[in-house]
């Protein structure tokens, strides 16, 4: 009888995997913390134009989105190829911001309201004549506070 | 016999698995996206258009026009979009009537503007203009108005604009107000 023994599998010897859920609830958090819940389905394309004068949005409950582009391919035999614009989950008229607006704005505490502030998430192949549609109506609405919705980086950058 | 009672260890294997679970739901459901751009004010609706009494002179407005085929023409002359930053911060602290004395490197040209509080910057565009370059333009002027109060902050402050507090950012706010007026457009 040897002293030693005889290695008996020969191959590799298995990796401990108990760190495993330790790596991953790490990605885990850093994911709930860095992202937020989706709120919408975009309908509609969505690619922002770029901008470096930039200003974060604070308070997300005072904001109210408006997306505007053209409408996906999933929707594109339904809605067509023209830019639409979408409020929450369905695709609106522009003479439906009114309303819209008003309520968004009447689900908002009393004394926040004027705060509230309209987020133009547009993409950037949009033409400016729908938008300035989407301005006067929310003009008419009386709400005044306006964003346009941009990525950070630099404009004269090409990026094809 | 006695049993020894010892807590038998619980299998963790599947710890990962529902981590992981976890982690795809969060991966699907969530966006990266930050909420951020260019924050603006629109003038309150008026039903008929009232005529208003142009109080301002001549000199003290910057006219912007971009056109469907977004080009940008600028106090009447052609202009590259690139050029425009310059030329608007040439413009805000040209200084014409000499009572800006924070104003560097101020040219004093009597066609531009008197004073930066007196300037105001008219922006007008077409309804076929692209959203990128209105985007773009408005990108620039603000940064206009930006570079100018950094560079103030820095003269007055020796500090750069975010490390400024309220009352120092609201001193280069006033010295440089920021004043965009935007027209309806038209054909252009």
């Amino acid at each position: 009888m040897s002293k030693f023994k005889k290695k008996t599998g020969g191959g590799t010897p298995a990796i401990s995997t108990a760190s495993l859920p330790d790596i991953v609830f790490m990605l885990l958090f850093f994911f709930m913390v860095t992202t937020v819940m989706r709120e919408v389905t975009l309908k509609v394309k969505n690619e922002k134009p770029f901008a470096t004068e930039i200003k974060k949005l604070e308070r997300k409950s005072l904001v109210t989105y408006i997306y505007v582009g053209k409408p996906t391919k999933t929707y594109e035999a339904q809605l067509g190829s023209e830019p639409v614009l979408q409020l929450d989950d369905a695709i609106a008229r522009v003479n439906e911001i009114r309303n819209f607006v008003i309520t968004k704005r009447e689900e908002i505490n009393e004394a926040e309201r004027p705060l509230m502030t309209v987020s133009i998430k547009a993409d950037e192949n949009v033409k400016m004549g729908l938008i300035t549609d989407i301005k006067q109506e929310l003009r008419k609405a009386n709400s005044l506070k306006i964003n346009y919705s941009t990525r950070k980086g630099e404009v004269f950058e090409d990026r094809r | 016999m006695i049993f020894k009672r010892s807590a038998s260890e619980i299998n963790a294997g599947s710890m990962a698995d529902i981590a992981f679970l976890l982690l795809i739901f969060f991966l699907v459901t969530t966006t990266m996206d930050v909420d951020a751009g260019i924050t603006r004010k629109l003038p309150p609706f008026e039903e008929a258009l009232v005529p208003q009494a142009n109080t301002l002179h001549k000199r003290n407005i910057f006219t912007v026009l971009v056109n469907a085929d977004n080009q940008l023409l600028v106090e009447g002359d052609y202009l590259e979009l690139k050029d425009l930053r310059t030329k608007a911060k040439a413009f805000i602290s040209n200084n014409g009537d000499g009572s800006c004395t924070y104003c560097l490197n101020a040219a004093g040209l009597s066609s531009s503007s008197d004073n930066p509080q007196k300037a105001v910057i008219s922006l007008q565009n077409d309804r076929a203009t692209d959203y990128k370059t209105y985007i773009s333009v408005q990108n620039e002027l603000v940064a206009a108005y930006n570079e100018l109060r950094a560079e103030l902050g820095q003269a007055r402050f020796g500090r750069k604009l975010g490390d400024l507090n309220a009352q120092e950012m609201n001193e280069l706010k006033a010295a440089f107000p920021q004043v965009i007026s935007e027209a309806e457009p038209v054909g252009l």
